[in-house]
């Protein structure tokens, strides 16, 4: 008894502490990413304007495959759902950018609901196969309806729809901050997410799903949210992706759309707040570097071909650290949220 | 009156009759032990009853409400826990997240609240000074007692138990059967057991299951006495 | 033409996509039946047998037909190996966690595609076929005098694409014989059934697997060396038969050959009959979605058995 008070009593300090340390951490990491804008000469930060997007996608992707445990290969579907809805809202129904990020938003919602309730009637690699079915089916509805859509070439947006409360996103300081606006509520809520008691249960379904079913918790319908949340915040990610960069088109419907945020996620670290983060930067500079030394030294060809270095990373990461970077790091310091 | 109650229950596995037209009432507040050789279809039973196994035909009753159709998770949050034959905890959260995850979907409170809840069930399953311990670090009779524990933590009205004492050391056991007289002021169990001396001491009541049927029933004393008993189990083990 | 000779040249079109499809898909199935690996990158190895057969005709001089007599038997023998390598250095490698080598194989997808780009090219390359007799056709038709044979004008096809279809056909029976009734067939379908068992019986269950990969991966490349003489070797013509012959697999039940080989026929034929009714992309989309769709509502398949 005095054993169980002591060891209680000694858990309960750094529970404490625990807690704090990761609130100190996620405010950490987003005044840095504040403070980076104004230390970074103009190329880079525009890159992390798009890091910053991106990365908001991982951590859509994140809570479905780290914290839920299940494997999506469509989740291009989620981010064009958002993208495209947006960008015809604007293009074709003449509505303010407000109205058509909530119409890019809601279909995202739609979508994942809608493929949901169909694919999480499987499982395992069958779940992997239908999402990428699902997925490929709407790169194709995209070229189908090429007369709106205008296919792989894509469509422009323009400037005077780029305009948020009187915030000209097209300019580069708005759209920086705006980036990081969207990424800190996103960070800061799948951080409160996975603490949450709903977290918590997405993780136990995670490790052992039979266990949590006997344990009385309803399985199917937090994996629905699960896919719901992931979905609207890879739209979120679409939305975002085509109002600060005034573009889109096919391609952030196709397949490798859907491996990139895979990769983020591994890369960083699954089922970490902070790995989606950590794989978007180093993903996206491992890409961008080597396509700058290739056309230097090599023929443009070698620099169009950037999904060598990601199928080369993916391989690596899959035979060398599965649990990626922050897992790494979590091994050494436990409290890593 | 009976807490759980089955009327005509039977499954069929693909043309293996693994339970059949089974009748079976557990009136409220009592230890029951269901025994029987292995294959006689015990885990099916009580699969059966707490839904993680769909029943072929026949009818369950608990709290005087029909719930052959009901999933599994509705079953538990009506006052059932279940623990599994095959030893299954979450291996890689700690010993303290386990047991949370189970109080954590009864008790709807603050997380000091689930917390008391944690403490209080690890000292009655001997697992208090491995709060923090990751729960696949456990040794295998650990991780059992810390499945007994999270059956707990769901302060249920209705305890399935799947062979809980494989396993343990010989004190654990006194240890569970002191645990069984203590729960059973206010809960309803139903213990799959070999050990014949948990049995004996600690179930007030004894079905004994074999191929699939209804043997026997009665108090310890009886169906120790019981020929037709000793012939089927007891005198092969 | 006539709608009957018409329909007509258009099965002998969905024939031989049947056929290279059925060798596609078959590689694909055996290796998810013995090995319970999802192999995405399928449809590069199929890539690559094309690639490598217009690599092995350009090298060869003297007559084409030499040339594509070395390209049949070397290009799925020179995949069959690549994929061998595959095996032992990467799938083995992480245990054939079903997920894991489902990311592998995508990574492997992008290494073999994106370096084919970097060293073949960009552009399509055609492969010049070893023979391609014009054969003009037969149609009956009852008429004033009576049944009587007439020679419609188009109805015809050539040597070479009755070779594709006689080719496939000879191939997948050996491919049975050998399953059925040799000894290596009986190793394969004992690890198929139960690999700890195998593992037991004394059988090589790492050699069996590399096997079965570099087998499913030369067929895939077969198929293409076949149909190549026909369409073109381009970079990223591993896409479409990827996606059928996953359609072909899901349809006819994961891991059943039989299934497969049905599927792959029905499947074929009806592609050309489907592209009269729909656009290319939407017919893509209708197949997709029905693969979804199956994958969702009969798991094991349109002609498989459920299970308990
Ligand atoms: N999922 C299953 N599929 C087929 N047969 C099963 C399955 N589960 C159990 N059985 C069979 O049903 C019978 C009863 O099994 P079980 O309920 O586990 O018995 P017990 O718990 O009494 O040892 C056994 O013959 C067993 O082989
Ligand atoms: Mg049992």
């Amino acid at each position: 008894m005095s054993q169980l008070t002591e060891s209680a009593a000694g858990f309960q300090k750094p529970l404490l502490s625990q807690g704090s340390r990761s609130i100190l951490l996620h405010v950490g990491i987003v005044i840095l990413l504040f403070l980076l804008y104004f230390a970074l000469p103009v190329y880079h930060s525009g890159n992390l304007a798009r890091i910053l997007v991106l990365a908001v996608f991982a951590m859509g992707y994140n809570v479905l495959f780290g914290y839920t445990g299940l494997l999506s290969l469509g989740h291009a579907l989620f981010f064009a759902s958002g993208m495209y809805g947006f960008g015809l809202a604007i293009q074709f129904i003449d509505v303010v950018p407000i109205v058509a990020i909530i119409i890019g938003l809601l279909s995202a919602v739609v979508v994942s609901v809608v493929v949901g309730i169909l694919a999480l009637r499987t499982t395992g690699v069958a779940f992997m196969i239908v999402t990428l079915m699902f997925a490929q089916a709407g790169y194709l509805t995209v070229l189908l309806f090429g007369e709106y859509t205008r296919g792989d070439e894509g469509f422009n947006i323009h400037r005077s729809d780029r305009v948020l409360f009187g915030f000209d996103l097209s300019q580069a300081t708005n759209r920086y901050f705006c980036a990081l606006i969207l990424f800190a509520i996103c960070f800061f809520l799948t951080a409160w997410l996975v603490h949450s008691r709903f977290g918590k249960t997405l993780v136990a379904i995670r490790e052992n799903e039979e266990r949590a079913r006997m344990l009385g918790y309803d399985i199917q319908r937090h994996k629905l949210i699960a896919v719901i949340i992931s979905g609207a915040l890879s739209g979120a990610a679409g939305v975002a992706y085509a109002l600060l960069f005034g573009y889109a088109g096919a391609s952030f419907a196709a397949v490798q759309y859907s491996i990139l945020p895979l990769l983020y996620v591994l890369l960083g670290g699954a089922g970490t707040t902070i790995g989606p983060l950590i794989g978007t930067v180093f993903m996206f500079y491992l890409i961008d570097l080597s396509s700058d030394l290739a056309s230097a030294y090599l023929s443009s060809e070698f620099a169009s071909a950037y999904m060598l270095i990601a199928g080369i990373v993916l391989i690596l990461l899959t035979l060398f650290a599965p649990q990626g970077f922050a897992g790494l790091l979590r091994s050494k310091c436990k409290w890593l949220p | 009156m009976s807490l759980i109650s089955t009327r005509g229950l039977s499954k069929n596995y693909a043309g293996l009759q693994a339970v059949s037209n089974v009748d079976f009432n557990l009136p409220e507040g009592q230890v029951r032990a269901l025994i029987g050789p292995n294959g006689a279809g015990k885990t099916t039973f009580v699969g059966m009853l707490s839904g993680r196994i769909k029943s072929s035909s026949g009818s369950v009753i608990f709290s005087e409400k029909d719930i052959t159709k009901l999933p599994a998770h509705k079953r538990m949050t009506m006052g059932m826990a279940y623990t599994f034959q095959i030893t299954s905890v979450f291996s890689k959260l700690s010993v303290h997240e386990n047991v949370a995850l189970a109080a954590r979907r009864v008790i709807r409170d603050k997380p000091s609240v689930v917390n008391a809840k944690v403490t209080s069930v690890l000292e009655k399953v001997y697992l208090a000074d491995r709060y923090d311990q990751i729960a696949g670090d456990l040794s295998y009779g650990h991780q059992r007692l810390l499945e007994i524990g999270m059956g707990l933590a769901q302060s249920p009205k209705l305890f399935i138990l799947d062979e809980p004492t494989q396993g343990l050391s010989a004190t654990e056991v006194e240890g569970f059967i002191e645990l069984i007289r203590v729960l059973s002021e206010n809960t309803t169990i139903l213990l799959i057991e070999h050990n014949m001396d948990v049995v004996m001491k600690a179930a007030h009541y004894i079905t004994v299951l074999n191929f699939g049927e209804i043997l026997a029933e009665g108090t310890p004393d009886e169906i120790r006495a019981n020929q037709s008993v000793q012939t089927a189990y007891l005198g092969s083990h | 033409m006539d709608f009957g000779p018409y329909l007509f040249v258009a099965s002998l079109e969905g024939a031989i996509t049947a056929a290279v499809l059925a060798l596609t898909a078959v590689g694909l199935s055996i290796v998810f039946g013995i090995m319970r690996v999802v192999n995405v990158a399928h449809g590069e190895f199929y890539m690559l047998g094309a690639v490598l057969a217009w690599w092995i005709t350009s090298m060869i001089a003297g007559h084409p037909a030499l040339g594509f007599w070395v390209a049949i038997v070397a290009a799925p023998l020179l995949v069959g190996a690549l994929a061998v390598l595959c095996d032992r250095f990467i799938l083995n490698k992480v245990n054939y966690d079903p997920e894991r080598t489902i990311v592998a194989t995508i990574g492997l997808l992008y290494v073999i595609q994106q370096t084919t780009l970097m060293t073949f090219g960009p552009e399509a390359r055609p492969v010049q076929a070893p023979f391609n007799e014009r054969i003009a056709l037969p149609w009956f038709e009852y008429g004033e005098s009576g049944f009587q044979m007439i020679w419609p004008w188009g109805l015809s096809t050539t040597t070479y694409k009755l070779f594709v279809i006689v080719a496939a056909i000879i191939v997948l029976l050996v491919l049975w014989w050998v399953m059925t009734r040799t000894r290596i067939g009986l190793i394969m379908r004992a690890t198929q059934l139960d690999q700890e068992m195998a593992q037991a019986h004394g059988i090589a269950v790492n050699k069996v697997y590399a096997l079965v990969f570099g087998l499913g991966a030369a067929l895939a490349a077969l198929g293409a060396v076949l149909v190549v003489p026909i369409q073109q070797a381009y970079y990223l013509m591993g896409s479409d038969p990827l996606l059928l012959s996953f359609i072909v697999v899901i349809i006819g039940g994961l891991g059943s050959v039989l299934g497969t080989v049905v599927a792959a026929v029905l499947i074929g034929m009806s592609d050309g009959i489907i592209s009269v009714f729909f656009t290319p992309t939407l017919a893509k989309i209708l197949a997709t979605l029905l693969v979804a769709f199956v994958l969702v509502f009969k798991p094991n398949g349109l002609f498989g058995k459920s299970r308990e």
